[in-house]
């Protein structure tokens, strides 16, 4: 049983992997929090789910999500951030405005829906179940932790190892430097934007998959745990994000299983005052800097 | 190579340059020294598009760059190394050279990363340790081993020696005399006005966002106002002229 839930919460952990870690990257490159993340990441599981209601295959459907989120998030950078960022007040400017973009997106979306929660047709992902040790492992949850393990290598290589990577690790720790090298911060601005959205909509569409409710409001709680993963990984930081990730998902699966469903309804109060305690102990996090402005230099 | 035409430059009130005029000439040296807050720093940055002249002109090989934006003046080749090392600092020695040759933007390559090892052999002893771990004449010399990756064509220094103890100045000076014998084409600001004068073939003193003197580097060493100002007390003489913007 408890094998059996940690498997789960290791599933759903990978989904908040994704999530975050497009949240992280945006939060580490710019400063600044992009509270339409929430939105984009549900605008993924609607691309997919309207993909695969007009007969479409699902693959096609998330190739679409994809990329369409990563678009919209695109589109996000452009409309909320970038003249911010030239006039210099993206800080608190930056929350209000993509509050902003965030709205404008789900009333879209409440539009298109009509306000129903979606499902995906029975079968869109085909229903297999292995047991295996007393485990059970659906193929769902299998390609679910499959993609996002992926995914965050993929994420991985890119930062760590290409020269792309360098560029935006360069821009993140100072702007006015990675100029003076030729680097174009604008640029790497709209393509980091580009994988945090695409990364979410990749969650969205997971999401989707295995709880079988889509609706315009989905991202919100997303949101919520994105706050709580990256302030418990520490601000910024890609690794901190990934551990706090797998620690959350965990950590929920646990609680909605072994808790009294009396009390049920205090889950995330108990998640909450774990993270108040923890940053008592650890005000930076799991694996944040002590300052982590320090992280992007002088301007 | 490089031509500013009565350059001036404010910010919010405050008139950091007044109408500078200056060249450099491929394969030269050229000094520009002068006081804290003269504008020697705020001359590089509007050279290198980080901030905007509001009169004047800038030419590189002939084109006008006045207007070009930071990136693109630095892919042509006019790399500026700047004040205060601003390594990457959460990043490897050996990232930090790689970032520096994204202003290659495919021209050949002027210094690979062997030259710059054979000139700074303790970066690449360091090569796999992060930037900001390293002393500051360490990180001076990678910050001049990174600018000098994107093979520049002129490469501008902005007090190279700020801060450094006297070995370690003299260690930069002399891969700068090492560069300069490769032909490479240098602005440096400094206010290390002995070792800079010594370092160059011509030099321009910048005051409150004028040049007051130009000329051979050896004719200013010998200038009596030079002297007075600048050379008097060794190396520190610049000090005296503190506040001066
Ligand atoms: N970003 C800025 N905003 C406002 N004023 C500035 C800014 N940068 C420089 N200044 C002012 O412009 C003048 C010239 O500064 P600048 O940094 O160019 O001098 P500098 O010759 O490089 O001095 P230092 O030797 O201290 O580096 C100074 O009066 C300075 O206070
Ligand atoms: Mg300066």
């Amino acid at each position: 049983m408890l094998a059996q839930q940690l498997l789960n919460g290791f599933v759903v952990g990978g989904v908040y992997a994704l999530f975050a870690l497009g949240f992280t990257l945006v939060f580490g490159i710019q400063r600044v929090l992009n509270l339409a993340h929430g939105a984009i990441f549900m605008s993924g599981a609607f691309i997919a789910y309207y993909t695969v209601a007009a007969g479409g295959p699902l693959w096609l459907g998330l190739a679409l999500a994809v990329i369409g989120s990563g678009l919209i998030s695109v589109l996000v950078e452009i409309v909320c951030f970038r003249r911010l960022r030239r006039s210099g007040d993206e800080e608190f400017g930056g929350i209000i405005s993509s509050i902003g973009a965030s709205l404008v997106i789900m009333t879209i979306a409440q539009r298109i829906s009509d306000t129903q929660v979606l499902r995906f047709p029975f079968e869109t992902f085909p229903v297999i179940i292995w047991r295996f040790w007393g485990l059970r492992v659906s193929a769902l949850q299998l390609f679910m932790l499959a993609l996002a393990l992926a995914l965050v290598v993929v994420l991985g290589w890119f930062i760590y190892r290409t020269a792309f990577g360098r560029q935006v690790r360069a821009v993140t720790q100072n702007e006015r430097a990675a100029m003076l090298m030729g680097i174009n911060p604008v640029r790497i601005h709209m393509q980091t934007f580009f994988l945090s959205g695409a990364l979410a909509g990749a969650a969205g569409v997971l999401v989707g998959l295995a709880f079988s409710s889509i609706r315009y409001t989905m991202g919100e709680p997303f949101l919520m745990y994105g706050f709580v993963i990256i302030i418990l990984g520490g601000l910024g930081s890609i690794p901190g994000a990934l551990l706090a990730s797998f620690l959350f998902g965990m950590g929920q699966t646990m609680l909605t299983a072994y808790m009294p469903s009396a009390i049920s309804g205090l889950n995330e109060a108990f998640i909450f005052a774990a993270l108040f305690l923890l940053l008592l102990f650890r005000p930076h996090g799991l694996m944040g800097r002590e300052a982590a402005g320090a992280l992007r230099g002088r301007r | 190579m490089l031509a500013v035409e009565a350059l001036a430059l404010r910010y919010a009130g405050i008139r950091a340059l007044r109408g500078v005029s200056l060249s450099v000439a491929e394969g030269e040296t050229v000094a520009l020294i002068g006081p804290n807050g003269a504008g020697k720093s705020s001359l590089l940055n509007a050279i290198s598009g980080i901030v905007r002249p509001a009169a004047g002109r800038i030419r590189f090989d002939g084109r006008d760059i006045t207007a070009l934006p930071p990136w693109e003046i630095a892919r042509m080749g006019l790399i500026q190394v700047p004040e205060g090392r601003q390594v990457f600092a959460e990043m490897t020695v050996l990232e930090n050279l790689l970032t520096g040759r994204t202003a290659l933007a495919g021209r050949a390559e002027i210094f690979s990363l062997d030259d710059v090892f054979a000139m700074f052999p303790i970066l690449r002893e360091r090569a796999g340790q992060l930037a900001g771990s390293l002393s500051g004449g360490q990180q001076q010399m990678l910050a001049i081993a990174r600018g000098l990756m994107g093979a520049p064509r002129l490469l501008l220094l902005d007090e190279p020696s700020l801060g450094l103890a006297p070995l370690i100045v003299a260690q930069v000076f002399r891969a700068l005399a090492g560069l300069k014998a490769r032909g490479l084409t240098i602005l440096l600001v400094e206010q290390n006005a002995r070792q800079a004068l010594a370092a160059s073939d011509r030099a321009l003193v910048l005051e409150q966002g004028r040049i007051v003197h130009h000329g051979p580097s050896a004719e200013l060493a010998r200038d009596p106002d030079v002297i007075a100002h600048y050379l008097g007390q060794g190396d520190t003489g610049a000090m005296t002229q503190q506040g001066g913007g």
